[in-house]
């Protein structure tokens, strides 16, 4: 009975965090989501969400956030691979996750700079004979750049399940006659998968409500979700409008837990 | 255990030496008492050298800070946590702090520089009979180019952006009301035009310009146009004037169409306690003398009639900062439109943002 009620007493904080930092934010938001720009109470912004411009941004930042998240996998898996295998590993794991120690904003600016038509990569580009191209204020910065300030998320999960993958798994799989490739294809990989999933699930939920970068590096050429919120709680100070994209915002990344969520299997 | 509460123990003491030698040093400097004024203005915006002189003159010392936005000091006004006596906030920014009530009325009796103030400059819409403010700096919106990168291209109307070969090498200000109203000034339409079809015009004339564009940046606007990354940028005078100290073959000009005319103005936010105080200071700074002194440091232009005859000829004679009076009648105050009609201008603003080329 004591037991029970020094269990109860040691719960206090995490439910108080819970209500407080989780429950009643979410409240808010539904809340506010309901009341049009003059205050009064309607369902105009869930009418306004599915208009064609919201819908189009939707799909727009969807189709980004699915981009950074591929090729930040395609990058992260192989060098959290090769991390695993090199002697040093914990301190070259270090090294890749010291940059996201440093400023978010500090490193865009650094990006206007490298990036800039009279920039470092511009000047390389000129003396190899390519000659100068656009490179800030388009897709493919706005990406290079989410990849490069997401990736060590992506490396961290997928580096410990490579880590703490048993290597007598891969030696039974090689004795028993089956190629690298196999081995990867059967083995390693799906013994990964929690590390994998985890990754996506840091990277993408944030990638879909990127605002800054899509300012600084993207020059508002690409317009997210996130641009949108911004937009509406700083500039327009239209909070219910705000807050239902910041609805959906919630419930599309339950979804995707929900569809990238570890489940039991019977093993 | 115990290592853990003594480091713990050991920051709670640090925190209070601290916190106790903070408050010493404060009400050594007299921060406490009564002759001191909090003033909250943008970076960059006074000359240090008057602060200094209006302490000697008054006896009062001056605690001064900055804010980067309207957003930001509206927020840390209302907030509440620091007295600041005087506010520099811009015209839009006032109605609305009037409308929230975080304003006091000016006593006028107690500013006999206030005449000094060009009458074009008084009693705007935005406050009328300056009521709560009194105009510290004004300015335009402009196209700030680059004569070295667009040669002899004149720039006298806002339809020469639509120029072909200005392709893919204009930069705008990330601002709703700026370009949807150079939208509706190119197509002879008021700055404050709540029309819809008149919106929807603009908007599509808006959706033409889009190959020329580059980007739509913040304030990274000042360093990418001084650095060359584009020849053309939409900016406001103030930050045009800042480029051209940056780069030598920056120019800028206001549109023959019209533009826009912004202020910003000295207020007592609610939160002022010294407000004798902060009545001297608006007070000396409307003096002829020092508001010239003020301006040739900030480049800005001062509304100030009598601080104009203290300035040097050429900045005075400059039109692209003091536009000659035919070209004044053509610019336009923005009325505060209403929330529904703001919130109709950045609708069009984010659709305009997501046309692609």
């Amino acid at each position: 009975m004591e037991n029970k009620l020094t269990r109860n007493i040691y719960m206090i904080p995490y439910w108080l965090w819970i209500a407080l930092f989780v429950i009643a934010p979410i409240l808010l938001i539904l809340y506010y989501s309901f009341f049009d720009i003059e205050g009064h109470f309607s369902l105009v912004n869930y009418q306004k969400f599915f208009t064609p411009v919201y819908l189009k941004m939707t799909l727009s930042s969807f189709w980004y956030a699915f981009l950074i998240t591929l090729i930040s996998l395609l990058v992260a898996y192989p060098t959290a691979y090769l991390l695993t295998k090199t002697r040093h590993k914990h301190l070259w794991l270090l090294l890749i996750i010291v940059p996201s120690w440093i400023n978010l904003l500090l490193k865009a600016y650094a990006f206007l700079g490298i990036f800039g038509t009279y920039g470092i990569t511009n000047s390389f580009l000129e003396v190899i004979g390519i000659g100068t191209k656009q490179i800030l204020f388009t897709d493919f910065s706005f990406i290079f750049v989410s990849v490069y300030i997401f990736i060590p998320f992506m490396i961290l999960p997928i580096f410990n399940a490579l880590n703490e993958l048993n290597p007598s798994f891969i030696d039974a799989a090689h004795d028993l006659g089956a190629s690298k490739w196999t081995t990867f294809r059967r083995v390693i990989f799906p013994l990964t998968m929690d590390g994998v999933k985890s990754g996506c699930q840091v990277v993408f939920i944030p990638a879909l409500s990127l605002f800054m970068l899509t300012r600084l590096i993207a020059g508002n050429r690409v317009i997210t979700l996130g641009t949108a919120i911004e937009q509406h709680f700083l500039v327009t100070q239209d909070w219910g409008m705000g807050s239902t994209i910041a609805v959906f915002l919630i419930i599309i990344m339950f979804l995707f837990m929900v569809l990238t969520g570890t489940r039991k299997r019977g093993m | 255990m115990i290592k853990l509460i003594r480091v713990f123990l050991s920051v709670v003491i640090a925190s209070a030496v601290l916190l106790f030698v903070i408050n010493r040093l404060n009400s050594a400097e007299g921060f406490s008492s009564g002759n001191t004024i909090t003033i909250y203005n943008w970076g960059d915006y006074i000359d240090p050298d008057l602060i200094k002189r209006f302490k000697d003159e008054t006896g009062i010392k001056v605690i001064y800070e900055t804010f980067d936005s309207n957003e930001a000091m509206l927020t840390k006004i209302k907030q509440g946590g620091t007295t600041y006596d005087i506010a520099i906030p811009s015209e839009y920014m006032i109605q609305k702090m009037k409308e929230e009530n975080l304003l006091l009325p000016l006593d006028q009796s107690k500013l006999p520089n206030l005449k000094n103030i060009d009458e074009r400059f008084m009693d705007l819409p935005f406050d009328p009979n300056n009521k709560y403010s009194v105009p510290y700096f004004w300015g335009t919106v402009g196209i700030v180019f680059n004569t070295k990168l667009v040669g002899d291209k004149p720039f006298t109307s806002w339809n020469d952006l639509w120029d072909p070969s200005l392709k893919n090498d204009i930069l705008l200000t990330d601002g709703a009301r700026e370009v949807i109203g150079m939208g509706l000034n190119s197509l002879g339409y008021s700055l404050n035009d709540t029309n819809k079809e008149h919106l929807h015009e603009a908007k599509a004339k808006l959706d033409t310009l889009t190959p020329n564009i580059k980007a739509i940046v913040g304030d990274e606007i000042k360093m990418l146009i001084a650095n060359e990354e584009a020849a053309v940028g939409l900016v406001w005078s103030g930050d045009a004037a800042d480029m051209m100290g940056e780069n030598e073959n920056l120019d800028y000009v206001v549109p023959s169409e019209g533009s826009n005319l912004w202020f910003d103005n000295m207020v007592i936010p609610k939160t002022a306690k010294n407000i004798e105080g902060a009545h001297q200071f608006i007070n000396f700074m409307l003096d002829a003398k020092i508001a010239a002194q003020n301006a040739e440091w900030v480049s800005y232009s001062t509304p100030n009639k009598e601080a104009l005859k203290h300035m040097p000829k050429e900045m005075v004679e400059d039109e692209r900062f003091y536009p000659s009076p035919e070209l004044t009648d053509k610019l336009e105050v923005y009325e505060n439109l209403g929330k529904k009609n703001l919130a109709f201008y950045n609708d069009l603003f984010l659709e305009f943002k997501m046309h692609r080329k």
